[in-house]
């Protein structure tokens, strides 16, 4: 086995990749939590065999957060929206499956150029994460912008602050009081984004976007 | 003499893997039917069904070309000589320095092109759904097909087969993400190809979901046995692909003796057996997809298999 501690993280990072392209894919709204929870699980994994790679307990701390925190509370708080919200069987994309993908495959294209030609000076493993994890930014970004119903954005959010913690992780050292105040806003906006989406279905009867768009009065 | 025990091995390769690739078809259908707790046709059915077409005699339309007549030998021929490239149970073969898998993909993909056109030729409106249809899918699945030997190719250092194999056989291959998703893609590939349940049922005749039967629906007699045999074939070669790249165990080698073939031919047939129950215990969870969705379901291939690529250059660059 050469190098399996490279090629442990490269396939943990290469999965986060994967199911960003599965959350793209759903078009359910429970699948889409589902996998969502296997996304932030991978991310636990990965940051855990990083923590052990670089003999830094608090990373430890950090996979345990993502693993209470975004697989278990945040999907469950989520599923429970969608239930009292009765959406739990729609979604609606602007643009179909097919060029979401192909954008994505464009975006993690992009990503490996610019971050393999920027960090050049830096190890190979903090590299190939540099790497990934700017890829899953970029597609939580895309999700955000191709989805328009607000639950399938907050979780296109979510898997962009999964992305994140990869690359923190990754750079070797994001300070543990950094990383439980980055969870704790990401909670805090999570409660923020779950009052608006009431606010915005008792005002509009449907969580749709668009119907923001109608009441500013303007045309598509 | 060297070349005589090769031609031998070869030859023995090419009619095990034409006496298996029914039993195969048998093995599928028979687990699927236990898995829906009815008793199934015995394991020797396809062959019983292939003899009984053979002793039939032929019924050409009137209006039929010589193409119609001559499309099933095309048909068996590329698809026998697609599955003699592939290492069933040895990796020096004769033949192996010709089994490239881009050449594997040109011989399955020009008997789909005399199958679409002999679909087309008497001139019905089912030959021609059929055909139309199976190109679309075709379209679809061959640049994912591609797209996974790219993969297998930039991880391995060729595309050709026995290297592929060597080299999976060997220590070298480490863990990788690429190879893994090769083999989603590669399964998703063959699934569409050979027309099982999310894309086509192999089991029915009904219009809205026919694909490969429109095709054949004219065919009769010894035709229609060499295309039902192709067929079986095909399934067969797709299932010893997977199993000879993603699970080479029990491989014989490049110059080994007949103990070492013997154990290759009979770990071949195992796998051979559990690929066939996998593939009924998929057929039985899934259900058969709307055509319009096929596209979709294949572009996973597609995209899997890119995925693959970019992730691979990643890390062959250190």
């Amino acid at each position: 086995m050469p190098n399996l501690a490279f090629d442990t993280a490269h396939l943990l990072a290469g999965g986060l990749v994967l199911i960003s392209f599965m959350l793209l894919y759903q078009d359910r709204l429970t699948s889409l939590l589902n996998v969502y929870a296997l996304h932030a699980l991978v991310l636990a994994l990965s940051v855990a065999w990083q923590a052990h790679l670089q003999n830094a307990p608090h990373l430890y701390v950090t996979a345990g957060l993502a693993l209470g925190f975004k697989a278990i509370i945040i999907p469950v708080a989520l599923r429970r929206i969608i239930e009292r919200l009765g959406i739990h069987r729609e979604i609606e994309t602007v643009v179909g499956i097919g060029p979401t993908m192909l954008a994505g495959m464009a975006l993690v294209g992009l990503s490996m150029v610019v971050m393999l030609r920027v960090t050049a000076a830096a190890t190979p493993i903090a590299r190939q994460d540099l790497a990934f994890a700017l890829a899953v930014v970029l597609l939580g970004l895309l999700m955000m912008v191709t989805r328009r119903n607000a639950v399938s954005q907050v979780v296109g959010f979510m898997s962009l602050e999964n992305g994140l913690n990869l690359a923190a992780t990754g750079a070797r050292g994001m300070p543990l009081v950094v990383e439980i105040s980055v969870a704790f806003s990401i909670l805090i906006a999570f409660i923020v984004i779950g009052i608006f989406l009431f606010r915005i279905r008792e005002r509009f009867d449907t969580v749709d976007i668009g119907a923001l768009d109608q009441a500013r009065g303007e045309h598509r | 003499m060297a070349l005589i025990r090769d031609l031998i091995v070869q030859f023995f390769e090419m009619s095990l893997v034409l006496v298996l690739a029914p039993g195969l078809v048998g093995l599928v259908r028979k687990a699927k039917a236990r898995l829906t707790r009815r008793r199934g046709a015995s394991l020797l059915q396809p062959y019983r069904d292939l003899l009984r077409l053979l002793r039939k005699e032929v019924v050409l339309a009137e209006n039929a070309s010589w193409l119609f007549r001559v499309a099933p030998y095309l048909i068996f021929a590329t698809t026998w000589v697609a599955a003699a490239l592939v290492p069933t149970f040895a990796t020096g073969l004769l033949f192996s320095w010709s089994a490239d898998l881009i050449a594997v993909i040109a011989l399955l993909a020009s008997a789909r092109f005399f199958l679409a056109l002999a679909g087309m030729d008497v001139g019905t409106s089912f030959g021609g759904i059929g055909s139309s249809r199976e190109v679309m899918i075709a379209s679809l699945a061959e640049p994912a097909m591609l797209t996974t030997v790219f993969t297998l190719a930039l991880v391995a250092g060729s595309t050709q087969l026995s290297t592929i194999v060597a080299f999976m056989n060997s220590p070298a291959v480490g863990l990788s993400v690429s190879l893994g998703l090769a083999l989603f893609a590669l399964i998703i590939v063959a699934i569409a190809e050979n027309a099982r349940i999310p894309v086509d049922n192999p089991a029915t005749h009904l219009e809205l979901t026919m694909v490969h039967e429109a095709m054949v629906l004219e065919y009769s007699g010894r035709h229609l046995a060499l295309i039902e045999l192709a067929s079986a074939l095909k399934l067969l070669l797709y299932v010893s692909l997977i199993a000879c790249i993603f699970a080479p165990w029990g491989l014989a080698g490049a110059q080994a003796d007949a103990i070492a073939l013997l154990i290759g031919a009979g770990a071949y047939v195992g796998k051979l057996a559990v690929g066939g129950v996998l593939l009924a215990v998929f057929e039985t969870a899934i259900a058969k997809m709307r055509v319009f969705r096929v596209p979709q379901f294949i572009g996973v291939a597609l995209m899997l298999g890119l995925l693959g690529t970019l992730l691979r250059f990643v890390s062959r660059s250190f």
